[in-house]
């Protein structure tokens, strides 16, 4: 391992959608690969995942959508983080058809990650996009 | 080359001659009951007890599909209520005489349209009910006396339920007259689904009224539809499946009976829903031990005498967590083997997914090839002439035993957690959260036999060329929502303030009341077009809502 500061990465699930078998396998992935996970749970919104990241000083914010809400929900949640001036990279990770991906990352999401994303994919994704941001 | 030969087979005791008489006073449908090459087969084979005797590990019925086939429920709903309604009267004039429908997510999730939650969500799923008025549409032109109606939602059952029967009121149709099931299991909701509103006492106290209020209303409808698919979806393991779902609905029958409704007036209209996965002998033993554990509990600790009450009548879904991305055709074979041991395992009913429901709901041809499936497993096999066919295999009747040993060691300890009350040992489950922690802990193992490469997914992390990217799905458009926030505020506008005002206030009233029970007040808020949300919120202010412990 490096001397690398510890990696801060809050996970949620954003609006009603409570799929949340893949973002708990994904905190577990994190949690191996070194990083300190902040699981908010279900039912979360924009503001609640602002006010994590904001008191938790987040590198990084994955989102977990299973439920075709991710265009209207992925985009609002990167607006709120602009809103509240931070410069989190904001992840999307669930099932994302993949006409929607470069609209996404268009709109700010930093990176989306398909199912079937190996372990050390998903870990690496987040170190990238922490990297990028920085 | 010899004839080929009629083997009637002859067993022989008293439970051979029982069932050979219930069996030959059975109607059988009218087909050969040969294979390919014409060779007759026996409509069972192999040692008692045999199918429809106790404790029934070989099927509910003596003559199984040579009686009848399995229901072939293709679950649908969509967009507006007018859009599934038109869905509905297509798949009734092609045959279909039961009707499944899928609500979208602020609707399973009690909200309105016009929340703030609802936002990018509206018809998504499913269909957006919010109003008497949205049900109205969805069954418009549709005779409620002649069909079977399964209706999958949980938190917001009772409005629904209330729904249903106040539709099938204004048609002239009496309670007792509507048929069908409403999902309406809210302890898989705490444990996998999430799809709950309060916490798990008063959310079981309006179960409790339902069941009450079907056995003395609506003796046709099943009110609680016991349901593992959910809990195996999240990634339990097989016997996990079996062993929640069986104890959830020992849980049910134990509130039942403290509210003091008799095991035998409700018991038989509980039905179960199972997942079929990938690993074909486990799941025809699952199947097969569901239908004993049930049994036995029923006569031993419940005290039940009716058979029907002993009897574990099931769905069955193809796994639709079983589906990959990656090459999606190839989810075809998977369904097909699913089905399959669905059919071996004795189910009453199936739903095959479609090919493309790793990205996205079904286009109508992905559903169609997934409604063919099963045709060509109940029509071209050969599986349906016999039952139990597999029944007497020393790996399957092991399997079968090691299933049901699994699920009474959890029986044992959710037993132990309750102090002798299975119903407090899932209350327990729930609140120390061991059941979401068994099922994380069996989906992150499996994930991680998959990412080292000790379980091989085809297309996933083996065999993976030939992936096209043109993948055809199907995209519902955001007028939708739009639709629906309008219908809500134009009915909001034509309802009378003063009715919905006072028939809310009688359902918190009646929520406040233990021994009321809440279906007749419910009834008449949504007559006064009262909004879900808004019969959600007059219990919500006394019951409260339930926030999960964030548990990794």
């Amino acid at each position: 391992m490096t001397d690398q500061p510890q990696l801060r990465v809050v996970l949620a699930k954003l609006g009603l959608d409570g799929h949340d078998r893949g973002i708990k396998v994904v905190a577990r992935i994190l949690r191996d690969a070194g990083m300190e996970v902040i699981y908010l749970g279900l039912r979360q919104t924009t503001a609640s995942i602002v006010a994590a990241a904001e008191q938790e000083d987040a590198d990084a914010i994955g989102l977990s959508m299973h439920n075709a809400g991710h265009m209207t929900l992925a985009p609002a949640m990167v607006a709120a983080i602009d809103e509240a001036e931070l410069d989190t990279p904001v992840i999307v990770g669930g099932i994302v058809p993949e006409q929607d991906i470069q609209p996404l990352l268009d709109a700010g999401v930093a990176a989306v990650l398909g199912p079937g994303a190996s372990a050390e994919e998903v870990a690496q994704t987040i170190r990238d996009a922490v990297a990028n941001a920085d | 080359m010899s004839e080929p030969q009629s083997s009637e087979h002859q067993g022989s005791g008293p439970d051979y001659d029982a069932w050979r008489e219930q069996y030959d006073a059975a109607k059988l449908r009218d087909t050969p009951f040969e294979t390919m090459s014409g060779v007759v087969v026996d409509p069972v084979y192999g040692e008692g007890p045999y199918p429809g005797q106790y404790p029934y590990t070989r099927g509910v019925y003596p003559s199984m599909y040579r009686s009848r086939l399995w229901t072939m429920r293709m679950f649908a709903g969509f967009g507006t209520a007018e859009d599934t309604n038109a869905r509905f009267k297509d798949i009734l004039a092609n045959g279909g005489t039961g009707l499944s429908t899928a609500f979208d997510m602020p609707t399973l999730m009690g909200r309105d349209s016009d929340s703030p939650w609802a936002l990018g969500e509206v018809g998504r799923a499913g269909v957006a009910v919010d109003t008497l008025a949205d049900m109205e549409d969805l069954f418009a032109d549709i005779d409620l006396s002649a069909v079977s109606t399964s209706m999958t939602i949980n938190g917001p059952a009772a409005i629904i339920l209330a729904m249903y029967v106040a539709v099938a009121e204004k048609k002239g149709i009496a309670p007792d007259a509507l048929a069908g099931t409403i999902q309406n299991d809210i302890f898989k909701e705490y444990q996998a689904q999430k799809e709950y509103i309060y916490p798990p006492r008063p959310s079981v106290r309006v179960v409790t009224d339902m069941i009450q209020y079907t056995t003395g209303e609506m003796p046709r409808f099943h009110p609680v539809s016991i349901s593992g698919y959910h809990i195996r979806e999240a990634g339990s393991t097989a016997a996990e499946e079996l062993a929640f779902t069986l104890a959830n609905g020992f849980a049910y029958v134990e509130a039942a009976v403290a509210a003091g409704v008799d095991v035998d007036e409700f018991a038989g209209r509980l039905s179960f829903f199972f997942n079929s996965h990938s690993d074909f002998f486990e799941e025809i033993g699952k199947f097969r031990a569901a239908r004993r554990i049930w049994a036995k509990w029923m006569k031993e600790r419940y005290g039940a005498t009716q058979e029907r009450s002993m009897l574990c009548r099931f769905h069955t879904q193809t796994a639709g967590v079983s589906l990959t991305a990656q090459q999606p055709e190839i989810n075809i074979a998977r369904v097909a083997i699913q089905a399959l041991a669905g059919a071996l395992g004795g189910t009453q009913s199936l739903h095959t997914d479609s090919f493309d429901e790793a990205l996205a709901l079904p286009t109508e041809k992905a559903a169609r090839i997934a409604l063919r499936t099963q045709q060509i497993v109940a029509h071209e096999t050969g599986v349906t002439n016999v039952a139990d066919p597999l029944g007497g295999s020393p790996y399957v009747e092991w399997m079968t035993d090691e299933m049901e040993r699994q699920a009474e060691e959890i029986f044992a300890h959710l037993d132990e957690l309750g102090d002798g009350s299975i119903l407090e040992g899932v209350y327990m489950g729930i609140e120390n959260g061991y059941f979401v922690g068994e099922i994380a802990d069996s989906a992150y193992r499996f994930e991680r036999e998959v990412n080292n490469g000790n379980r091989i997914i085809v297309g996933v992390n083996e065999f993976t060329d030939g992936d096209d990217s043109d993948k055809e799905l199907l995209r519902i458009e955001a007028e939708v929502e739009e639709y629906q926030r309008k219908r809500l505020a134009d009915v909001k506008l034509a309802r009378n303030d003063d009715d919905v005002a006072r028939t809310l206030a009688a359902v918190t009233a009646s929520a406040n009341d233990p021994n009321a029970n809440l279906m007749p007040p419910i009834l008449d808020a949504v007559k006064a077009y009262a909004t879900l949300e808004e019969v959600v919120m007059a219990m919500e202010s006394v019951f409260g809502t339930y926030v999960e412990k964030a548990i990794i």
